[in-house]
């Protein structure tokens, strides 16, 4: 065997300056493959209802928004049925806040893993955010029931959905590897996360509309990547007057730098997750 | 060269030792509060946030290894709990980075640290299979390819499509080495999973490494049973403390280390009782460097006074490996030992004319007094001796029905009447 035909792996402490080296995590993807096909296939076993989790959730939560922002608080959805209002933002929101948390959670989850075996360590917070995918998949098949049944058609503007879909993916992915990798070091994080969720909604125009914060202040309002993300969602699936042009430009800015910053952040940290976790 | 398997050059690795009352060096839960209080005091004391005494709190769990490994070697790595073995795995396997040093690796390498890896216990044998295939770092083909071996050396056929949670321990581990042996990198990395399994998996899963040996690919074996070290690899290295102490031949380097390994127990640490100052406790065996089982043994503890004893006395104790103990010898149900006065020195112990433990870990618990007072005082830890893996009966393996003490017995009866 001639040593050219191997593949040389230096070991040696890393310095200051990390590559992100993402092509190491494409050599992985058979893993990144098994690893969502696990979580979706463990998720539901041993549950009474199964797969109707994912229904319920945001369907019940649109219930509730519904009966009190709707109909008692007289919430404006700009001219849109309330409930279809609030289900066609609830989809993007449940999708990132359950993916957000399991990618901030998965490493700690993964403590077996990561002090066994070496592989790259991104795999694990990108298959905890691919994993709600499914669910997505399953509520998105009701929101089509509901725009059937209230009429509603929608526009050409549904062409964008794919993309709005990524970037709800990559807004998890952004905030997630941020998470999973200070969780590590810090345990806090964990409690962090419910509390983080939580408050995020409100800051979301989920039960209201974004056309309640004044149009000055509503580029400002895109920082909070979520607030463009859901906006857009309604846009393209529901067709409203315009699209959210600068909200959502400020957002898609905002997502790509965090998640730039948080890969390199979570590279960096790497090589030590086996050591403190 | 270019038969380069592996190469290390002077590498260290050190954890950070935690907070004072951490009892694992390694586990380190940072908090943000500690983090920021940390740094806050940093700041009222004038020292940077990165606190200059974590320097001196730091852990060698590794220290200035170098060596290097050929192709198609299989090299084993001794020495004994806490000497380093599993970190060093950890390292060469990318798990973990060093803090100094160098190291390059030629080829693709697999790791076994541990038996079943990210099996979930709710899915079926055989989608964990391909779960556990590709953690190990196997592509999905692969694990396609190979398929029908794995559950053939598994022997699981009928129950491939039952959740692994209702396995049996014997099939759960059978089904997990077949995955990891089945693994074809160049360089094998594989710790301690020959403790798992029964006698007759432990033999087929050692034949197959055996193999793996023989097609020329190279293997790094953490055992601590050194029948198995001494059949299947040529070379070893031998680790003490984080040092690399000893390489070469596996049979030499085997002797040397077990012979080191019993001579002196105390290791450096001053150990007192009220009246005693406990300079060694040594075991060994009148027949040659280890100790086997039914060897004439003498267990013996140097001490020096720390006062006039009238009666001094000594008390061993066998514990096993979970702390039971399984016998006791007092002196004073044998001698009396002559009075001692203050700075003097002296040896007490015993000698066992047919030392019964079978091959494994014990230890021995120690306790000394002053028997004109009738005090018995322990003193230190129980100490760890290991009796070695030879045949007691004659030659088959020893299994858990043997149990854990030897008898010289022979047969008899079975004549027809």
């Amino acid at each position: 065997m001639a040593t050219h035909q191997h593949p040389v792996v230096y070991l040696r402490p890393s310095g200051r300056f990390t590559r992100l080296n993402l092509r190491d995590v494409w050599e992985y993807r058979d893993l990144l493959y098994f690893l969502v096909w696990r979580d979706i296939k463990v998720r539901y076993k041993q549950t009474v209802l199964g797969a109707a989790w994912a229904i319920l959730q945001p369907l019940l939560t649109m219930v509730a928004f519904s009966i009190f922002f709707g109909h008692l608080a007289k919430m404006p959805s700009d001219g849109i049925p309330y409930p279809l209002f609030a289900y066609a933002a609830l989809l993007p929101w449940t999708l990132f806040a359950y993916s957000m948390t399991e990618a901030g959670n998965s490493l700690v989850g993964s403590q077996n893993l990561i002090t066994k075996v070496y592989f790259p360590r991104l795999v694990i917070p990108l298959a905890a955010v691919l994993g709600g995918l499914v669910d997505f998949g399953v509520s998105f098949v009701v929101l089509i029931l509901l725009m059937i049944g209230y009429g509603i058609v929608p526009t050409l503007a549904i062409l964008t959905i794919p993309f709005f879909i990524l970037l709800v993916i990559a807004t998890a992915l952004a905030v997630g590897v941020w998470l999973a990798a200070l969780n590590v070091q810090f345990r806090d994080v964990r409690y962090t996360i419910p509390f983080l969720t939580q408050f995020w909604l409100f800051l979301t125009p989920v039960a209201y509309s974004s056309t309640m914060v004044s149009p000055r202040w509503r580029v400002v309002y895109g920082l909070n990547p979520m607030a463009g993300v859901v906006e857009g969602f309604r846009w393209a699936l529901l067709g409203r007057k315009e699209a959210p042009g600068p909200m959502l430009a400020v957002s898609i800015a905002i997502v790509a730098l965090l998640l730039v910053t948080g890969l390199y952040h979570f590279r960096r940290m790497e090589s030590s997750f086996a050591d403190n976790i | 060269m270019s038969d380069l398997a592996i190469r290390l050059e002077g590498i260290g690795k050190s954890y950070r030792l935690g907070s004072i009352n951490d009892a694992d060096p390694r586990i380190r839960y940072g908090s943000l509060r500690e983090s920021l209080a940390g740094a806050v005091r940093g700041l009222f004391r004038g020292r940077p946030p990165g606190d200059a005494t974590a320097a001196d709190r730091r852990f060698w769990a590794l220290k200035d290894v170098s060596f290097e490994v050929r192709h198609g070697e299989i090299i084993g790595v001794i020495g004994s709990n806490g000497a380093g073995k599993s970190t060093l795995l950890k390292l060469i396997s990318r798990i973990t980075e060093p803090t100094e040093g160098l190291g390059e690796i030629h080829g693709r390498i697999g790791s076994l640290l541990e038996v079943g890896t990210g099996f979930h216990p709710e899915l079926t044998g055989r989608e964990n299979i391909f779960l556990n295939g590709t953690i190990l770092g196997m592509k999905h083909a692969e694990v396609l390819r190979k398929f029908d071996e794995i559950v053939a050396f598994a022997e699981i056929e009928k129950f491939l499509d039952t959740p692994v949670k209702r396995y049996s321990s014997g099939m759960f581990v059978r089904l997990a080495f077949a995955v990891a042996v089945h693994l074809e990198p160049e360089i094998l990395v594989v710790d301690e999973v020959l403790a798992v399994g029964d006698a007759e998996f432990q033999r087929k899963c050692l034949e197959k490494l055996r193999t793996i040996g023989g097609d020329g690919r190279t293997i790094l074996l953490v055992s601590h049973n050194m029948a198995a070290i001494r059949s299947i690899c040529q070379r070893g290295i031998v680790l003490d403390r984080g040092r690399l102490v000893a390489e070469g031949d596996v049979n030499t380097i085997a002797d040397q280390y077990l012979a080191g390994a019993l001579k002196s127990k105390v290791g450096g640490r001053v150990i007192e009782t009220e009246v005693f100052v406990v300079d060694d406790v040594r075991i060994h065996s009148l027949d040659g460097p280890v100790v086997k089982t039914f060897d004439p043994v003498e267990i013996l503890v140097d001490v020096t006074a720390k006062r006039d004893i009238k009666d001094p006395g000594v008390h061993i104790g066998i514990l096993s490996a979970d702390q039971h103990r399984l016998a006791g010898l007092d002196s004073k149900d044998f001698t009396t030992f002559p009075p001692l006065r203050s700075g003097e020195k002296t040896t007490m112990g015993f000698r066992i004319d047919s030392f019964p433990f079978l091959p494994g870990t014990w230890y021995m618990e120690v306790r000394l007094g002053e028997m004109a007072e009738f005090a018995f005082e322990l003193a230190g830890d129980p100490v760890r001796f290991d009796v070695v893996e030879t045949p007691v009966y004659g030659g088959r393996q020893m299994t858990n029905l043997h149990g854990q003490v030897g008898l010289t017995a022979r047969a008899i009866g079975g004549t027809p009447v």
